[in-house]
């Protein structure tokens, strides 16, 4: 058992100039399960190849424990990488299968068994202990590779996407598995993925990378409810976050027809970069659909309405009419925005609707840095 | 519903129109025996299948799209670099069952002729060198693919294959699913690589053992960690620093020499003398593994594995001095060798025996042959009379190795029985 820290941690590759990771700065407590997670490039893999010893640490270091494992080689650091991928033997039992690695540390017979008794415990395998792999389902045989693993009893666990090669569904069920299987050992964690959503529903915390620099880390809900920054508040939750920048008129937020009042607190904290404007963000499901008639209320033109059963989504446009509609962008595009909407009740496409952002639910940032407000 | 619903979408170098005709509308595990060639495999995660095609045979793999791209780049680039891989054939994307669902993306190489799986050289009178070939191939194979820049990630002997070099192997990489191209390794990198075979290979032993294919008594850490020790040595030798006096030049040259005998040449040395010029470091900065396959294919235009190379340029320094032509130009006595000597033996094999072996290993064993046959009688055996006698009494002795037979077709699982090898070294029977 064990922590992981990563102190000033900056990897330059050779023949580049902007650190593909730069001064990473993250505390993993023992026994959490924590998940790197950011756009393709953002730095996650080499995040992890550094703490597993592949990649050198040209600044910072790296500790597991105590321990400064900069400069010790992957070895010995006590970590183990889950691989995706695995390929059983078939002529060994599983229980050889799982317990070979101690066998060649010379790891004494009873021990072996003990270990390898028990990783089958947990992983639901007792039974096919003495069988031999090819008596099993795909879901078995993947245990199996994962047992090999825990037997070794490292200090940290390493995974690098390790879904990206299932179909959907299946990648929704192994999801769950690893989750509570990490839950259950209790053995630090770190896992990489570009999906936020994976990362929302894995993660004890979630740390969030963007051009190799950590942006934010939290809960699952710290990262929802409070994000730190507008890269952040885009990037996490599914449909995502509608976000617009919009002059300060009078005390108020100018979104077109629709005014946005400003709280004085918040007013003050505006500096000269922003050039006395706003970012504002609200999430689909912040939107209440109201009458055209109610004060401040914003059109909404309906594009597609995508249906879920438990939810529906509007994806629609801003009119040019009520102004600045380029300004505001979400996962539908630019000058769109997405609204959740009753799924007894929803509009049909070409029909404006109108909506109000719910009380408290709205995310500011700052216009030229991009940081929360408040 | 007929499979041409399929939106197939073929991604190759050079697309074979023929592929066209497999049966892609069919998971791999389902395809007819008659299109398959039933080839001993290794141990895979995926289905892997050889099926035949015009003429030859492919290895097709059913894999994830991404990683099926990613895969096939990376064999090409593998092959732009000239380390022994397979060669990749195309990636197909796009394939449906006739009532719609999806099938994997394959990925699509071709099939190596007269490659070995190491199930097949593995066996019950295991020799105890073969294995430490075996080893040694591997452990060149993975100096060969670090010097480039190329991180394996899951180095095992699964994931190579070997082909007969003289009286050694050759490695090839088979999977390159897991690796990744860098401008330059890191230590940890090449360690972590090394640690993978280590266990991978000691794993594979073991199963071996446990399936009695091989020996209880083999040791296999023993043989595990002889890969590291193998891999340090050859490293070393590669890219070492040597200090030397001024007045030592010679272990320039030395050096040099050195390495084009471990195979390789070297394509840039670094030089330094230190400022008061009394001591010179030297540290060889490109080293292309070929040494002799190169000078073989420059004199004669066989392309051959290194160490048949080795033996064939002795045959041809032998019929130089024999042949009274030292003074000659190398190139003309070469071109005569190839004619007189190595084309006239290795026509002596007929058709049905060529796919015993390559055309340079069969003349690698005449050679051994005519050694014995001339030991035995105590007199200089002519090349003719060597090749009538090996190709009577050794040849089809043995097993095809071009694509190895032995598995029923049909029947492909991996735990059918493995055609086994043995290694034998060809011993006369006449006398
Ligand atoms: N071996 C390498 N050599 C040079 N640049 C690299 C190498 N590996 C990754 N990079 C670069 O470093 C950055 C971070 O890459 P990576 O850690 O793989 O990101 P992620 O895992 O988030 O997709 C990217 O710009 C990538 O192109
Ligand atoms: N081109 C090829 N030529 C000969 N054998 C091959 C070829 N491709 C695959 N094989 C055999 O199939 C086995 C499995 O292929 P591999 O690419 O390692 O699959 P996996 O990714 O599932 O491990 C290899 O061990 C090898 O024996
Ligand atoms: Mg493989
Ligand atoms: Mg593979």
């Amino acid at each position: 058992m064990a922590t992981v820290t990563f102190d000033h941690a900056t990897r330059v590759y050779p023949g580049t100039e902007r650190p593909a990771v730069d001064a990473l700065n993250l505390h993993i407590e023992d026994g959490e399960f924590l998940v790197l997670v950011g756009p393709s490039g953002c730095g996650k893999s080499t995040s992890l190849r550094m703490l597993a010893g592949l990649e050198d640490v040209n600044a910072g270091r790296i500790l597991i424990g105590d321990r400064d494992v900069t400069d010790v080689q992957p070895k010995d650091r006590d970590i183990a990488m889950v691989f995706q991928n695995y390929a059983l033997y078939p002529h060994m039992t599983v229980a050889d299968n799982m317990g070979f690695a101690l066998k060649i540390a010379g790891t004494p017979k009873s021990e072996i068994r003990q270990r390898v008794e028990e990783a089958a415990q947990i992983l639901d395998l007792s039974q096919y202990l003495d069988r031999k792999p090819k008596a099993l389902s795909g879901g078995q045989r993947q245990r199996v590779a994962m047992g090999r693993a825990i037997v070794r009893q490292p200090q940290v666990f390493l995974m690098d996407e390790p879904l990206s090669n299932l179909d959907a569904k299946l990648r929704v069920q192994t999801r769950t598995q690893i989750a509570s299987l990490q839950r259950r050992l209790g053995v630090t964690t770190v896992y990489v993925t570009h999906d936020q959503t994976e990362a929302l529903t894995m993660g004890d915390r979630i740390a969030v990378l963007k051009d190799g620099i950590l942006q934010q880390v939290g809960t699952p809900r710290d990262m929802y409810d409070t994000p730190a920054n507008v890269f952040v508040a885009g990037f996490i939750g599914s449909p995502a976050m509608n976000i617009g920048t919009f002059p300060v008129l009078d005390g108020y937020a100018n979104l077109g027809r629709a005014r946005v009042p400003m709280a004085r607190d918040v007013l003050g904290t505006l500096e000269p970069d922003d050039k006395n404007h706003i970012t504002v963000g609200f999430r689909p499901e912040s939107l209440d659909v109201v009458e055209a008639t109610t004060p401040e209320a914003i059109p909404v033109i309906v594009n597609i309405v995508e249906e879920l059963g438990s939810d529906a989504f509007v994806y629609g446009s801003l009119t040019n009419e009520f102004g600045h509609a380029d300004a505001v962008h979400s996962g539908a595009g630019d000058a769109q925005i997405i609204v959740r909407v009753d799924p007894r009740q929803v509009p049909g496409k070409g029909e404006t609707i109108w909506v109000r952002i719910r009380a408290g639910e709205l995310h500011l940032f700052h216009a030229g840095s991009g940081e929360r407000i408040g | 519903m007929s499979p041409a619903r399929q939106q197939l979408q073929i991604t190759a170098a050079s697309p074979d129109p023929a592929l066209l005709d497999l049966p892609w509308h069919i998971p791999l595990e389902h395809w007819p025996a008659e299109m398959l060639a039933a080839l001993p495999r290794g141990i895979s995660r995926h289905i892997v299948r050889f099926a035949r095609l015009s003429g030859r045979v492919i290895a097709i793999k059913e894999i994830g799209e991404t990683v099926a791209y990613r895969e096939y780049e990376l064999l090409r680039q593998l092959r732009r670099l000239d380390v022994p891989s397979v060669e990749p054939v195309g990636v197909i994307t796009g394939r449906r069952s006739p009532e719609g669902e999806p099938l994997e993306a394959v990925l699509i190489t071709q099939h190596l002729q007269f490659s070995l799986p190491y199930r097949s050289l593995f066996s019950q009178s295991l020799r105890p060198d073969t294995a430490t070939r075996l080893i040694d191939a591997l452990a060149v194979l993975l100096v060969r693919l670090h010097l480039v820049g190329f991180y394996w990630g899951d180095v095992s002997l699964s994931n190579t294959l070997f082909r007969r070099d003289a009286e050694t192997f050759a490695a090839y990489l088979v999977d390159a699913e897991t690796g990744d191209l860098h401008e330059r390794l890191s230590v940890g990198q090449r360690g972590y690589d090394l640690e993978v075979a280590r266990v991978n290979i000691i794993g594979e032993l073991m199963d071996l053992q446990a399936g009695q294919f091989l020996e209880e008594d083999v040791d296999a850490v023993a043989i595990g960690d002889a890969l590291a020790e193998r891999y340090a040595d050859l490293w070393r030798a590669l890219t070492e620093v040597e200090s030397f006096g001024f007045g030592d030049r010679w272990r320039v040259k030395a050096r040099i020499d050195r390495l084009n005998d471990l195979g390789f040449d070297v394509g840039e040395l670094d030089i330094t003398s230190d400022l008061d010029g009394t001591s010179v470091r030297i540290q060889p900065k490109v080293v292309e593994s070929g040494h002799h396959s190169r000078r073989l294919m420059r004199l004669t235009g066989l392309d051959v594995e290194e160490n048949q190379a080795r033996r064939l340029l002795n045959d041809l320094d032998e019929y130089r001095a024999a042949t009274d032509r030292q003074a000659e130009d190398e190139s003309f006595v070469a071109h005569d060798w190839l004619t007189e000597v190595f084309e006239p033996a290795v026509r002596r094999v007929p058709r049905e025996l060529r796919g015993k072996l390559e055309p340079a290993q069969i003349f690698h064993e005449l050679l051994d042959h005519r050694w014995f046959m001339s030991e035995q009688q105590n007199r200089d055996v002519p090349m003719k009379e060597a090749a009538k006698s090996y190709v009577k009494h050794i040849l089809p002795n043995r097993p095809d190795e071009e694509a190895i037979l032995g598995l029923q077709p049909g029947d492909l699982r991996d735990t059918v029985p493995i055609p086994r090898i043995t290694d034998e070294i060809a011993s006369p029977d006449e006398s």
